[in-house]
């Protein structure tokens, strides 16, 4: 189940506020529909993120998915790591494989977002298709 | 009838591995002889100032012929081919090359001429791009044809165009979107895009066919136009196709026909009389251009008379007796790419028409289809259909009966090809679960037929009998499956020496 | 019909086993007012009167088998060696579809390999794809990678580029800033000047060189020029003059193109042809169309794929930066045959073996009387100022059997009275002293 220390969108992101922080990620759910991750395409330190606008992609050997950032505000590191490891989004979706951590503009957006107990609702009806 | 394979269904061992090119040879091994200069010569610096000239190294291959003749002798015998056997590869066309047209573009009078030659002493090339046009025109129902695209991609891409000029010229800005069904192929949504349109996909029915009242619901004034196949993705006719098209019309829009399915419908129908506007070919599928493991082939592009004036310059054209080349197209969008078309394929595309007649080609179309339609019956116990109803060119199935095995379409494809014939398409069209889009064409006989059913029923007799047999596929071919993720993952797409920076 | 095998008892197994009485039938849901309509394609021709058929238009062009045809700009006349047709007209190798199973596809995966890893050589750059349409769609490619690397819009190109590259440009849509060069005087690009032009707006300069009128340019100062304002260096090269030539890599170019024709592919009046793309290691990913990679099979033995491909259209769909599907894999393979063939002696001796004819040619015309060849560096190509207008002097060469090279006015009004003319290893001394005799006749 999805852990409840943080907060999920539609599109299967999820987002943790650690302070003044966000960190971004995609869920457990996510990296399985999507399989082996070969690269991930991120942002460069200092764009601007718009709530539930695309702000790089994932890719896996068959499929590409745009990453939707949860919240508005601006990206201040990216996860360096998946460069040489993408497999990290596969095999630590929730630590290790973080992909960016963003300055919020409003650090109340966060709580608009679902819950762990709504996005389970969520993965379990699209589970079902 | 049981099923045989061309070998054993044993694992083989396998093959020694054909070394790179640039780990054979020697240092200082040469190929053929090559001319000395035979001129008074000066030193190059004299000629050529030093600052241009090369200094770093040129790590090219050191080998003599015999090496090269010995490893691409070597490496061709790794290809599978439709020499060799078949594709049943679903809106590819994968028919007989024949060999006469590669004979016919090797002429010197077609390979050793040169695109800017005065035109009085290319009248042959010029006489036959134009009745290629011609052929084309009558095939299509069109009004005007340009030959210059050099792949399908780029024919779609011409066409697109054209519909981006015509409303440009009417002075019409609002018309941003592009309507593409949601069966469509990859590359529609992709060629609107590099357009500057949005594309509005338009859901399609569970035959693959355009869902009128949604489509009704997506037009509007900011629609540039449709993009539509016919026969669809699925392998079935749009029976409401005139309607669709006269839809898109009354909306001020117009249709794009991706031609990649025309193998169902030469000399039977026609896509001008459908009410397409605009259209491409696929010379590569419905002409027999070879393939060449990925290319070149040619895509032309045929157009109705209002959209003509766009079409890339120059047309090839016929004026007293003779054949020129018209440049003077003022509304034209202009070339999309150098000179006038991929002419050594054009040349095979044109024998191609020429060897088959009106009757010829409409028998290609009728044999497509029963062939198609032959297999369709034959495997839609063991891999249901899709449909109920007679296909076209191409028939659609799934391979869902395994999935307690964990076994699906990827699975049928690597078995298949232990049973010596290529595998068809999968996964395509998008949205049909383990799809298996199948196109025999017109040139597989019965007796291959009959083989490639019996290998599918003994396949998905494996599937339930024998599962591991499916999951360690292929096991007869010179290679195994390959880890596809690692290469992705860590790319290597350059023979370390060849990097001098 | 010619080439299918079907038999009338064939078809009529198929019907019974489809239950259907007549090939009509498989047709009946298609409206009959869309059935009629006269078919108006030649009659069918057995193979036999096919050949004469198509040998009689081969009959009508000149070509340059039989006459020296002094001709380049984008297409050009080289020696092939037999293997390169023999090898490539191999039926597995000609009649193999796309490599999407790879365990038997190897032959065309490896040489594709090659190919990339040749292209890399030549340019001296670190990856390459598998080709692209030709050198003009390549540019175009290339110039939409610079416009997403940078994120910035316009792209610079000078009035030298060849006018079909440009027209490519156009008809894509891409924005750009023209640089005027003058053609009679000097027509090469000043970095001074270049820098003055090359707002914030550009992703990148496009520096063709040789350019269009066979004159070489600094692709190292243009480089410089370019990094400075923020903007990237995209060079077309001509890949032949490779042999001798410094290439994109060395001077500091980030992106690659050529039109891959003059290696091993005949003129073939301008297709198909062969697009050449090579980049740094850190635009891999920006790179489109297709690529090969090495990867392992199940039995851990190394092999090749295609790799990266959800850059490609039937997967990313409308977020693909290009539309590609294919590759010109076929002539690639010819390329590669070629460059090994050639190698790393063979394409310098071969660029010298052009470069001194074609110096030859130039000092000789330059010295007729009435006629000038300009001091700008070339390679095998160079502008010849006649003494009557270029489409004359052409004109009367024809009527001794040779095509002396291209009238520029068609494409520069004020060249009128300026010849292109080109000169490789299949131009003997003896057609380059008829052309000159030609020459001196006319003027």
């Amino acid at each position: 189940m999805a852990p409840t220390d943080r907060r999920y969108t539609k599109e299967h992101e999820w987002a943790r506020l650690d302070g003044q922080t966000v960190t971004i990620g995609i869920t457990d759910f996510a990296q399985q529909q999507l399989g082996d991750v070969v690269y991930v395409e991120l942002p460069k330190i200092g764009d601007t993120l718009t709530a539930m606008r695309p702000f790089g992609v994932v890719e896996s050997v068959k499929a590409a998915s745009d990453l939707f950032s949860p919240i508005g505000g601006e990206v201040i590191e990216v996860n360096a790591a998946l460069d040489g490891a993408p497999e990290l989004v596969n095999q630590d979706p929730y630590d290790q494989g973080w992909i960016i951590k963003a300055r919020p503009s409003d650090p109340a957006e966060i709580d608009t977002l679902l819950t762990a107990e709504q996005y389970d609702t969520l993965t379990e009806g699209e589970q079902q298709h | 009838m049981t099923a045989t394979a061309t070998r054993p269904l044993v694992e083989t061992p396998p093959l020694p591995a054909e070394r790179l090119i640039f780990e054979l040879g020697a240092p200082g091994r040469r190929g053929p002889a090559l001319p000395a200069s035979g001129v008074p010569e000066e030193p190059l610096e004299d000629l050529i100032p030093a600052k241009f000239l090369r200094r770093e190294p040129l790590p090219l291959p050191e080998v003599s012929e015999r090496d090269v003749v010995g490893h691409y002798t070597r490496l061709s015998r790794l290809n599978f081919s439709i020499d060799a056997g078949m594709y049943p590869l679903g809106s590819c066309t994968m028919k007989f090359n024949p060999k006469v047209n590669d004979q016919l573009a090797a002429l010197p009078g077609f390979a050793a001429i040169h695109p800017l030659q005065p035109e009085e002493t290319v009248q042959g090339a010029l006489a036959l791009l134009y009745g290629l046009q011609q052929c084309l025109l009558a095939i299509s129902g069109m009004d005007a044809c340009s030959l210059q695209p050099a792949a399908g991609a780029h024919g779609e891409l011409t066409g697109m165009l054209l519909i981006r000029a015509y409303h440009r010229a009417r002075g019409d800005a609002r018309r941003t979107v592009v309507l593409v069904p949601a069966s469509a192929h990859g590359t529609n949504p992709a060629t609107a895009h590099m357009c500057g349109y949005t594309v509005r996909e338009v859901p399609t029915n569970e035959r693959g066919g355009v869902d009128l009242a949604a489509l009704e619901a997506s037009l509007g004034d900011d629609v540039a136009g449709l993009m539509l196949t016919n026969p669809s993705t699925y392998g079935l006719f749009e029976p409401d196709v005139a309607r669709i098209n006269q839809l898109v019309h009354a909306a001020g829009g117009q249709v794009y026909g991706d031609g990649a399915n025309l193998n169902a419908i030469l000399g039977i129908t026609r896509p001008g009389d459908m009410g397409f506007d605009v259209m491409h070919f696929n010379t590569h599928k419905t002409f027999s251009t070879p393939h060449g493991g990925g290319g070149p082939g040619a895509g032309p592009v045929a157009a109705k008379g209002h959209l003509a004036p766009f079409l890339p310059v120059p047309l090839v054209a016929k004026r007293d007796g003779c054949f020129f080349l018209d440049h003077d197209r003022p509304q034209s969008i202009g070339h999309v790419r150098a000179f006038w078309g991929s002419f050594g394929i054009l040349v095979r595309a044109y024998a191609y028409i020429r060897a088959h007649g009106p009757e010829g080609l409409r028998e290609v179309s009728e044999d497509a289809v029963l062939a198609a339609n032959y297999l369709r019956v034959r495997l839609r116990d063991a891999y249901p259909s899709r449909y109920d109803v007679g296909c076209m060119h191409e028939t659609l199935h799934q391979a869902t009966r395994w999935r307690d095995a964990g076994l699906g379409a990827l699975d049928v494809a690597k078995r298949l090809l232990d049973y010596g014939f290529h595998a068809p398409t999968i996964y395509f069209p998008l949205g049909v679960p383990e799809a298996l889009l199948i196109e025999p064409t017109e040139t597989e006989s019965v007796e291959t037929l009959d083989r490639f059913v019996d290998a599918m029923l003994a396949i998905d007799r494996e599937a339930r009998e024998t599962p591991q047999l499916l999951h360690d596929a292929p096991v007869t071919t010179p290679y195994r499956r390959f880890d596809e993720v690692a290469a992705a993952r860590r790319p290597n797409v350059t023979y370390p020496s060849c990097v001098i920076g | 019909m010619p080439y299918s095998p079907h038999t009338e008892a064939d078809r009529r197994r198929m019907l019974d086993a489809i239950g259907i009485a007549s090939l009509d039938q498989l047709f009946s849901i298609i409206d009959p007012s869309l059935r009629r309509f006269a078919f108006d394609v030649p009659p069918m021709l057995p193979e036999l009167d096919l050949q004469r058929h198509l040998g009689k238009l081969a009959a009508k062009n000149l070509d340059a088998t039989t006459h020296p045809i002094f001709l380049g700009a984008g297409s050009y006349f080289h020696y092939i060696p037999a293997a390169v047709p023999a090898l490539a007209s191999r039926g597995e190798f000609s009649t193999s579809y796309t490599p999407y199973q790879p365990e038997v596809s190897q032959g065309t995966l490896q040489a594709m390999y090659e190919f990339q890893s040749m292209v890399c050589a030549l340019m001296g750059l670190d990856v390459a794809n598998a080709s692209v349409y030709d050198g003009a769609t390549a540019l175009a490619e290339a110039t939409t990678m610079a416009r997403n690397i940078t994120g910035r819009d316009s792209i610079a190109v000078p009035t030298t580029l060849h006018p079909h590259y440009r027209s490519v440009l156009d008809a894509y849509g891409v924005p750009l800033i023209t640089l005027d060069v003058n053609l009679r005087e000097r027509p090469s690009l000043d970095p001074g000047v270049v820098a003055g032009k090359l707002t914030d707006d550009v992703a990148a300069l496009v520096v063709p060189s040789p350019n269009v009128l066979g004159v070489l340019e600094d692709w190292s100062a243009l480089a410089e020029v370019a990094h400075q304002r923020g903007a990237l260096l995209i060079a077309a090269a001509n890949p032949v003059a490779l042999g001798i030539l410094a290439g994109p890599g060395a001077c500091g170019a980030d992106i690659a193109v050529a039109e891959g024709q003059p290696l091993g592919i005949p003129p073939a009046f301008g297709g198909p042809a062969l697009g050449l793309m090579a980049t740094r290691t850190r635009h891999l990913r920006h790179l489109p169309g297709r690529i090969v990679g090495a990867a392992l099979d199940a039995a851990g033995r190394p092999g090749y794929v295609l790799t990266l491909r959800a850059r490609e259209q039937d997967i990313r769909r409308e977020r693909a930066a290009s539309n590609i599907c294919t590759n010109q894999s076929l002539i690639a393979l010819q390329a590669a045959i070629y460059m090994s063939l050639l190698g790393k002696e063979g394409l310098p001796d071969i660029a010298r073996v052009c470069a001194q004819r074609a110096h030859y040619a130039a000092r000789r015309i330059a010295a007729l009387p009435r006629y000038g060849v300009g001091a700008d560096p070339f390679f095998h190509e160079f502008v010849v100022r006649c003494p009557i207008p270029a489409e004359e002097v052409a004109r009367r060469v024809l009527n001794k059997g040779m095509v002396s090279g291209l009238p520029l006015g068609r494409w520069y009004p004020e060249l009128e009275r300026s010849l292109l003319v080109c000169v490789t290893e299949v131009h003997t001394r003896e057609d380059i002293d008829d052309l000159v005799a030609a020459l001196g006749d006319v003027g």
